[in-house]
């Protein structure tokens, strides 16, 4: 079984970083996984994104026209990204940044205000993962309790930020199960 | 009765190809007296040119490489940075080394590269016909400016050993020549100090030798020497331009 | 020792440090400035070399040099770069000089793009340089791949004095895969003081050695070019490198690919499977020595209807499919040259086009 996950958003909002913890998460759980970014001149200030491919076997094609999962940090990924995502797969959408919906009904939509819960938590800058913590908890694609392992291994080197990186997480989680306390 | 002539360890026994007159004999014999008296033979690598000099490497005793035209400095920089302990030098005509290797030497002179460069000037291409050279005086006739060298048209020839001490980096940056005995005996102490400067672990240290091409000047070996002497010294002043402090 | 997630770029400088190559040249050029990036730091920490050269031109030379002198040296370059380091690529080829380049291709011609792309196979296994020689080239399509195949080029470039090229595309360089690392590179014992100027002290000699690429006489320089050749024979006799796919199927097609391009194929054949549509795969890791026997007698099979050269590119490595069938099946090709990589899909169609 094979899943793709496209994060896409501008450059600065931590796009290549949540997808390399998921593709990291994934690796230890033991699958298969490939990273794949854009790159060129849009790094510089432009869209960014990454598909992460996750998979139980070997990864044929690292290149997918019809991602599983998106995670739109802002509105032009979406408008792009949001046509080509297979049915059924999670949506994730910045709400904070982007006032519109996907257009899709035949795919598992999620509103999530990263930027607003991020600057409650004390720093704009962990709105993806924010992100992240609401579209694992909400495709369950790796295990949660893995995820937050990696987050932790991520920061090791600036101990400092890994409790509002926690927090961060745990509050992506109750965004995307606002019944579960 | 006693030997007071004795060719040096490190000059083979190969009759060179340089024609009769050329100054690149002399030049060679300094290099390899000052290399026996260093006691560097065993830790030497020389770095040929493409030119006239192309096949020094035949003439020298020690280890060689041969360069790409131009590239000697690269080459010379590979080495010393992969070999700090051996003693590395190149030899380079002028077309090779102010022309089509301007970017080679600047660089590895400016980055301090270890090495030591000997740099023969003559002012044209030897070995391809008498060409013009970047350092073909003002008006010096060859064989593509048969009208005189234009500094209208290509600019005035490049004086290498300023050019270079503009740089704060490089070490011992010395103008000789071997025209004379007397010039002789001050070219070989420039070759020394720079190998000297190269052991004690100093940056880049350069000589160039103002030379002779009887053959493409079109002139007797006497002829080119007084040529030499009348038009290229006050052009091309010998000295020591760069010391290090 | 575990796997790690790393970038393609990264796992390539990390892979030469742990084949002992401790001295890297070269000049930062999209989409490999990331190896630089990376050996600017690492190099440091295990008292390797480290220098950005000021051109793709002198650090060929710089290669050349450091090799000639008995020392392990690579670099990594992208297409552009490649096209300037040609002339050192042949002279290192003449003099024999145990040299490892990394070429992680973009789009070309002239600029081009920076997008991955194949466009360099003329380029890698034809010459680029001027001369009679030949590189040993490996393409690989992983990132643990370009790994092994790094760690392996060493010994490949001293077992033949030869250089050897890596030939990525910009994906795998810029892609990040788990990898793992083999602890240690074993090596043939090093011959280099037959023939490097390491010093005639350091190797207790009294023979001087030299490396050159110039040849005067006629006879010596033949004589020299038919001991290269000689050497390229032997690489096609005993460095072929393939890896077949689905080839015991009762295939109606035979897909030729190589790199990012082969997985995209490896999907398109998997997916066909599942409707009942079988496709082999012959995948070149060697690009020279090219597997001819291999695909020729793939390309025989009976009830094989096309042979179909997929590439990032305009139809080079087709030119060598078609001299391995030697007409014993039709030839086709598809490729793209912008930078963009076919997809599964596409390939599919083209497969049913062709058969």
């Amino acid at each position: 079984m094979q899943k793709e996950v496209m994060f896409a958003g501008f450059g600065g909002q931590g796009i290549l970083l949540i997808g390399n913890i998921l593709a990291h998460t994934a690796m230890e759980e033991g699958f298969e996984v490939a990273w794949v970014p854009s790159y060129g001149p849009e790094m510089r200030g432009g869209t960014a994104y990454c598909l992460v491919v996750i998979s139980d076997r070997p990864i044929g094609s690292p290149i997918v026209r019809n991602p599983m999962h998106l995670i739109a940090m802002n509105r032009p990924s979406l408008e792009k990204f949001a046509p080509v995502i297979k049915p059924d797969g999670v949506v994730v959408i910045n709400s904070s940044l982007i006032p519109v919906s996907s257009g899709r009904d035949d795919v598992d939509e999620l509103l999530v205000p990263a930027n607003d819960i991020a600057k409650d938590l004390g720093s704009v800058k962990v709105a993806n993962i924010v992100a992240l913590g609401a579209f694992v908890a909400r495709s369950k694609i790796v295990d949660f309790e893995g995820i937050r392992k990696c987050v932790q291994e991520q920061f090791a080197s600036k101990e400092k930020l890994i409790p509002i990186n926690m927090a961060a997480l745990d509050a992506g989680k109750k965004a995307a199960n606002p019944n579960i306390s | 009765m006693a030997k007071t002539y004795k060719k040096p360890e490190a000059l083979s026994d190969q009759h060179t190809h340089y024609c009769p007159g050329c100054t690149h004999g002399v030049i060679h014999r300094l290099v390899a007296e000052v290399i026996d008296e260093l006691g560097i033979r065993g830790r030497t690598v020389g770095i040929a040119p493409v030119g006239c000099a192309v096949l020094a490497y035949n003439y020298f005793t020690f280890d060689f490489q041969e360069a790409a035209h131009g590239r000697a400095p690269a080459v010379a920089t590979g080495i010393k940075r992969v070999r700090p302990d051996l003693i590395v030098f190149t030899y380079q005509g002028d077309g090779d080394l102010a022309s089509i290797g301007m970017g080679e030497i600047i660089h590895a002179a400016n980055r301090g590269e270890k090495f030591t460069t000997i740099f023969v000037n003559n002012t044209v291409y030897g070995m391809t016909g008498g060409q013009m050279a970047p350092t073909t005086l003002p008006g010096q006739r060859t064989t593509t400016s048969p009208a005189g060298r234009d500094v209208e048209d290509v600019g005035m020839p490049f004086k290498i050993a300023e050019l270079i001490s503009g740089l704060q980096t490089p070490a011992y940056i010395s103008r000789q020549t071997v025209l004379k005995p007397k010039y002789i005996v001050r070219g070989k102490k420039a070759i020394k100090k720079a190998f000297q400067y190269q052991m004690e672990g100093r940056c880049f240290s350069l000589v160039e030798f103002v030379s002779t091409c009887p053959t493409n000047w079109g002139m007797t070996p006497v002829e080119s020497i007084q040529w030499a002497e009348e038009n290229m010294l006050p052009y091309y002043q010998l000295g020591e331009f760069k010391t290090p402090e | 020792m575990g796997k790690i997630l790393m970038k393609g770029n990264e796992a390539i400088g990390e892979a030469a440090i742990r084949a002992g190559c401790l001295n890297y040249f070269a000049y930062p050029i999209t989409p490999q400035s990331e190896v630089a990036e990376y050996l600017s730091r690492r190099m440091p920490e295990v008292g390797g070399v480290f220098l950005q050269g000021e051109s793709e031109v002198a650090v060929g030379y710089m290669l050349f040099g450091a090799a000639g002198s008995g020392e392990r040296a690579f670099t990594t370059s992208s297409s552009p770069g490649v096209s300037l380091m040609s002339e050192a690529i042949s002279y290192i080829s003449s003099a024999e000089l145990p040299v490892v380049f990394v070429n992680i291709v973009r789009g070309g011609p002239g600029l081009g793009g920076i997008l991955p792309s194949q466009a360099d196979y003329f380029q890698a296994t034809k010459g680029g340089g001027h001369g009679d020689y030949r590189l040993l080239v490996m393409a690989p399509a992983s990132v643990q791949e370009a790994v092994d195949m790094v760690m392996m080029a060493f010994s490949l470039a001293e077992k033949y004095r030869n250089p050897v090229m890596i030939l990525g595309d910009g994906l795998i360089g810029q892609m990040m895969e788990p990898v793992e690392f083999s602890d240690h590179l074993k090596s043939e014992p090093s011959n280099k003081d037959a023939w490097a100027t390491n010093g005639m002290d350091t190797r207790k000699s009294k023979e001087r050695n030299l490396v050159k690429s110039l040849f005067l006489d006629a006879q010596l320089l033949e004589e020299h070019n038919l001991a290269l050749k000689a050497k390229y024979d032997r690489m096609k006799q005993e460095e072929v490198r393939y890896e077949p796919y689905n080839i015991d199927s009762d295939y109606r097609a035979l897909i030729v690919s190589y790199g990012t391009m082969s997985r995209v194929c490896k999907t398109a054949i998997d997916n066909m499977k599942t409707e009942g549509i079988e496709v082999a795969m012959i995948r070149p890791q060697t690009l020279f020595p090219f597997p001819i026997n291999p695909i020729r007698k793939a390309a025989s099979k009976k009830g094989c209807v096309a042979v179909i050269s997929f590439e990032l590119s305009m139809g080079q490595m087709v030119e060598d499919v078609e001299r391995s069938v030697q007409g014993k099946c039709p030839v086709y090709w598809h490729g793209k040259a912008g930078g963009e990589i076919p997809t599964p899909e596409e390939v599919i169609d083209k497969v049913r086009s062709f058969t």
